[in-house]
């Protein structure tokens, strides 16, 4: 194959053989049905939260915090509430005295001590905390309110590193909590110290640090609550993505019953994990509602949003030791981590535990030993980003792959095909005891290579030689996305905690003139599980998919939910589709039940086709769908009282994966069901004057076992690969010594565009999940696998020198940086021992 | 410094229908557009005019409705999406969103679309360089632009393979 000329923009071929095409469910599931979300969407009819009205809405400001670390000294809302306009202005301490208890909180002792209410109370611990909130009669009128709230604070000393947050010594964030370490815990997988000593080799690397970066959905948090004087019903129209999580946490805080805290939502203008977040305010608002009597309607601005909406995980890695044979297999590695959860405990530390879902990545890694520390900074919160807390730990393992390659002089492809777990290991169980169900990364890794026509970049590679100025680099990243969490993980960062398992529910039901309607408890922000709910269906009824009418969005007063219900955590396709099937299973037994004793024929004589049911090889002996409902709804009396008793054709079904109660002492068990794979590639030029970096190639090839909607399933890798594309070059968010945030617009916090985004590549191989009622894993978040590959890109381009890719952020200052050997005066932060 | 003070009576033909207001100086024509009109389809994803979520035509041309004040706007004929359909159906912008999968959560999609609109009616034929270029100030967040892109070629007549056909033909 000749090498390519010169760089172009790469085609947008997506071809190749699948390894093994999965058996459909049926008519419908394994096509790219058309979206039913998108008409009106693209005709400005979604409704988004902004979008919602209620009669005499007042709008809401928060007033914020212009320090990093403070005390409050006084608050004086005299001249906010003199202003036209102004109905409510409600300050930390008051919203604490309408609490009945603080958030509940997942750290155990000492970290689960600490005390967060609404609003900031005493302190803010954060760039934008949040000390009041004001209730006004426009947009403007709130905000020029919240600017006339004022406080006179008494800043404090900042801690913004989480190494040194670790330190007792470090300024503290929680008195109640007496130390800034929200959890610290040892995963020790295997016998990492035997490895280190029979190893042919020790690699060591001093420091590693992934970036901190959030997906910024384009549509800000926003939300729309009324506390009704009359019912006490708390109405919550907004687009939190986890609705009953928030439930749960906020209901006991404000003291209102669940049949009382009424969430909903149409559209959400993309979540990524980021809308979990917004709890907090949601419950200030109820209790601004409840105060001024009216409800209170909040939607943020975008600065707003990346001071406050919560960041991704930033992780820092030290001394990392990895035993390597002479033969290239890779051991296991040893690192101390350093997780910066920011001021307030959002989730987290839940990322304390999530990432050893893949404790091995992809790889046969036996000896793993991780002393894992999360620590409270004075910073943003953070919050479930895509990819959440595995992003972070594959990116690791990613750098001490290409890392184990380059100083020992393995090929990163071989090495990578050595060290995979092979496809006749599944089902493969990992140190961490949890179980990969399928798949086959080697051949993922060969299409890849063959879709960048990757011999071809690196004979270009070589002709480009010294004095021309630019450089390539080829790079691959392997990324897992484990789905379906079993939250008896969470008892692995606190033992008391009473959460195990996951699930979803949805109803089915045949309508009053036999139509065919779902809800489901989830709360799409993209996913299109209006269309690929309506295919489920469609196979299991006989039916076109348009004959289904799936419910938009989520609305608590008639949707059936259970405590996990929500979209997040690439699940839905388990989940949310398992109970979709599992329903639509129910109401077709029913439905038959119905046609039999309707036609006086045998159940087993029942075919269901076309919206009718008919008696096998009689077509004229027939029951509309109508039929069948006018006997359930209207025309009861003429069934038996034993159909009348068992048959409501509105039938409720829970999906739940077989999982049992992880073990607290080993830290092993099942933490998540199914095991996507995302093995990409890229070839990128770097200008050697600049640093800049342009992408010449990039492929995604994505395993996420059966595939319900393909266009869907590409669009969704598509986008990961592009929110990891940014993070890699372009986002970061960045505190400086006095805790004050340097991006908080997309001036300064460069989104990427369609100028940065190359056409990239795309093909899917097909590896059944054996766990799951479809055979689909999750999907959507990806693994943050540009993130790797851009790095191993970086790393190949630089060479034999001595520079270290370190960070998982790479803008073109940077990587000029590392073209002119690493930071002056750097000891070199990679060491061999061999023996 | 409240909402009383300082107004302006404007009229703008919006969609073909006419609109007589009074506004405040500093309201923002988006703002207008979307609390006093109630015209929701023209969305807001930043307050500072990068991510054109908020993007209009304004007397024929393309903008960003954060970056113009409602005053501004005084006698100005204005589409927004909800003006593009015909008795109900799609343009041809809209219905090649639809087929190329060129949406996902939909929040950026009616700039995008008046974006693509308004490339099309000056440049019928557009290049992928002229497609990403049109599009550079309408940030999306879920799709990765690629499909976009497929899109706005398709709906220039470029020919392009339905997503569904092509992700068929990638298994």
């Amino acid at each position: 194959m000749s090498a390519p000329s010169a760089p172009s923009a790469p085609s947008a071929e997506t071809v190749v053989a699948p390894v093994e095409p999965g058996e459909r469910l049926g008519k419908w599931s394994g096509k790219s049905v058309p979206r039913t979300e998108d008409r009106r969407l693209l005709k400005g009819q979604g409704e988004f939260t902004d979008d919602v009205w209620m009669h005499r809405q007042g709008y809401a400001h928060f007033a914020r915090s212009p320090h990093g670390h403070a005390k409050i000294l006084s608050i004086d809302t005299s001249r906010a509430l003199s202003l036209d306009g102004v109905h409510a202005v409600l300050t930390g301490e008051e919203a604490k005295e309408m609490c009945e208890v603080p958030f509940f909180q997942i750290a155990p002792e000492p970290a689960g001590r600490l005390e967060e209410w609404p609003l900031a109370v005493d302190k803010v611990r954060y760039h934008g905390d949040a000390v009041a909130v004001v209730l006004a009669e426009s947009r403007d009128v709130a905000r020029d309110a919240a600017e006339l709230v004022e406080v006179e604070y008494e800043p404090l000393p900042v801690v913004v590193d989480t190494v040194a947050a670790a330190d007792p010594d470090a300024p503290l964030l929680h008195d109640e909590a007496g130390t800034n370490v929200a959890w610290h815990g040892v995963f020790d997988y295997g016998d990492i110290d035997w490895a280190l000593e029979n190893a042919d080799h020790v690699v060591k690397i001093d420091r590693l640090h992934f970036h901190r970066f959030s997906s910024t959905p384009l549509e800000c948090n926003a939300a729309v609550v009324n506390w009704d004087p009359g019912t006490g019903v708390v109405d919550v129209k907004s687009n939190n993505q986890m609705p009953m999580f928030a439930s749960m946490v906020i209901g006991p805080t404000l003291g209102v019953a669940s049949n009382k805290l009424q969430f909903a939502s149409q559209d959400i203008g993309g979540a990524f994990g980021n809308k979990i977040g917004s709890y907090p305010q949601i419950a200030a608002l109820a209790l601004l509602s409840r105060k001024a009597g009216r409800p209170a309607k909040w939607t943020e601005y975008r600065q707003e949003h990346m001071l406050t909406a919560g960041h991704g995980n930033e992780r820092t890695f030290l001394d990392i030791e990895v035993p390597v044979l002479k033969d290239g297999t890779i051991l296991g590695f040893k690192v101390r981590a350093f997780d910066d959860a920011g001021a307030y405990l959002h989730y987290e530390p839940l990322g304390a535990v999530i990432w050893s879902q893949v404790t091995p990545g992809c790889y046969r890694l036996k000896h793993i030993q991780v002393d894992y520390t999360e620590t409270l900074t004075n910073k943003c919160p953070t919050i479930p980003n895509r990819g959440y807390s595995r992003l972070q730990h594959l990116w690791l393992i990613e750098r001490i792959v290409d890392t184990v390659a380059r100083e020992l002089d393995f090929d990163p492809v071989e090495v990578r095909k050595q060290n995979y777990v092979q496809p006749d290991d599944y089902p493969y169980e990992t140190p961490s005891g949890c179980v990969y169900d399928s798949g086959d990364l080697p051949r993922s890794l060969e299409v890849a290579l063959e879709l960048i026509d990757v011999k071809g970049w690196r004979a270009r590679q070589r002709e480009l030689g010294t004095g021309s100025g630019k450089r390539i680099g080829i790079g691959i990243g392997s990324t897992l996305d484990s789905g379906t969490n079993n939250f008896g993980q969470a008892r692995i960062i606190n033992p008391d905690l009473p959460f195990s398992g996951n699930g979803e529910a949805a109803y089915v039901k045949l309508d009053l003139y036999g139509e065919i309607n779902v809800d489901i408890g989830t709360t799409p922000q993209g996913q299109g599980h209006e269309t690929t709910a309506g295919q489920v269906v469609a196979d299991v009824l006989g039916v076109e998919p348009s004959a289904v009418n799936v419910s938009a969005g989520f609305d608590q007063r008639h949707n059936t939910y259970v405590a996990f219900s929500g979209t997040y955590a690439s699940q839905f396709a388990v989940t949310g589709l398992g109970a979709v099937l599992g329903g639509a299973e129910m109401l077709r037994r029913e439905i038959v039940t119905l046609a039999a004793f309707a036609l006086e024929a045998d159940e087993d004589e029942i075919e269901v086709e076309g919206g009718a049911c008919h008696v096998r090889g009689d077509p004229e002996r027939a029951i509309p769908f109508i039929g069948i409902a006018n006997l359930a709804f209207s025309n009861n009396a003429v069934l038996t009282p034993e159909l009348r008793e068992r048959i409501s054709l509105n039938c409720r079904y829970v999906y739940t994966p077989p999982f049992t109660v992880p073990d607290p002492e080993t830290k092993t068990g099942e933490l998540t069901l199914t095991y996507a794979s995302q093995i990409h590639a890229a070839a990128v030029e770097i200008d050697e004057e600049t640093g800049r970096l342009e992408i010449l190639d990039y492929v995604a090839v994505d395993d996420c076992g059966r595939v319900i909607n393909p266009q869907i399933v590409e669009g969704q890798v598509q986008g990961a690969a592009a929110l990891g594309i940014g993070a890699a070059l372009y986002e970061a968010f960045e505190y400086d010594a006095d805790g004050l945030l340097q991006q908080s617009s997309f001036y300064d916090y460069h989104a990427l565009t369609a100028l940065d985004m190359p056409m990239m590549k795309y093909a899917d191989i097909e590896s059944p999940s054996p766990f799951t009622p479809n055979g689909a894993k999750g999907m959507g978040e990806g693994g943050g696998a540009p993130l790797s590959t851009l790095c191993s890109a970086i790393q190949d381009a630089l060479g034999d020198g001595d520079a270290l890719v370190a960070d998982s952020h790479n803008p073109w200052f940077r990587i000029h940086e590392l073209l002119g050997g690493g930071a002056d005066g750097a000891p070199r932060a990679v060491r061999v021992e061999s023996r | 410094m409240s909402d009383a003070g300082m107004v302006h009576p404007i009229t703008v033909t919006i969609n073909g229908e006419r609109y007589a207001r009074t506004v405040q100086a500093r309201k923002l024509l988006v703002h207008f557009i979307r609390d006093e009109l109630a015209l929701k389809g023209t969305h807001i994803g930043c307050d500072t005019g990068n991510c054109g979520a908020c993007s209009i035509i304004v007397n024929g041309k393309l903008i960003k409705s954060c970056m113009m004040l409602a005053v501004q706007a005084d006698g100005a004929t204005i589409e927004t999406i909800e003006g593009l359909e015909a008795e109900g159906e799609l343009t041809p912008v809209q219905r090649a969103f639809h087929e190329h999968h060129g949406l996902q959560c939909g929040y950026c999609t009616p700039g995008m679309v008046m974006s693509a609109t308004y490339l099309l009616r000056g440049n019928p034929d557009p290049s992928e360089e002229e497609i990403r270029r049109a599009i550079r100030g309408n940030i999306c967040r879920c799709t990765g632009y690629v499909n976009i892109v497929r899109s706005v070629k398709a709906a220039a007549g470029a020919g392009e393979p339905a997503a569904a056909d092509r992700a068929e033909a990638s298994r």
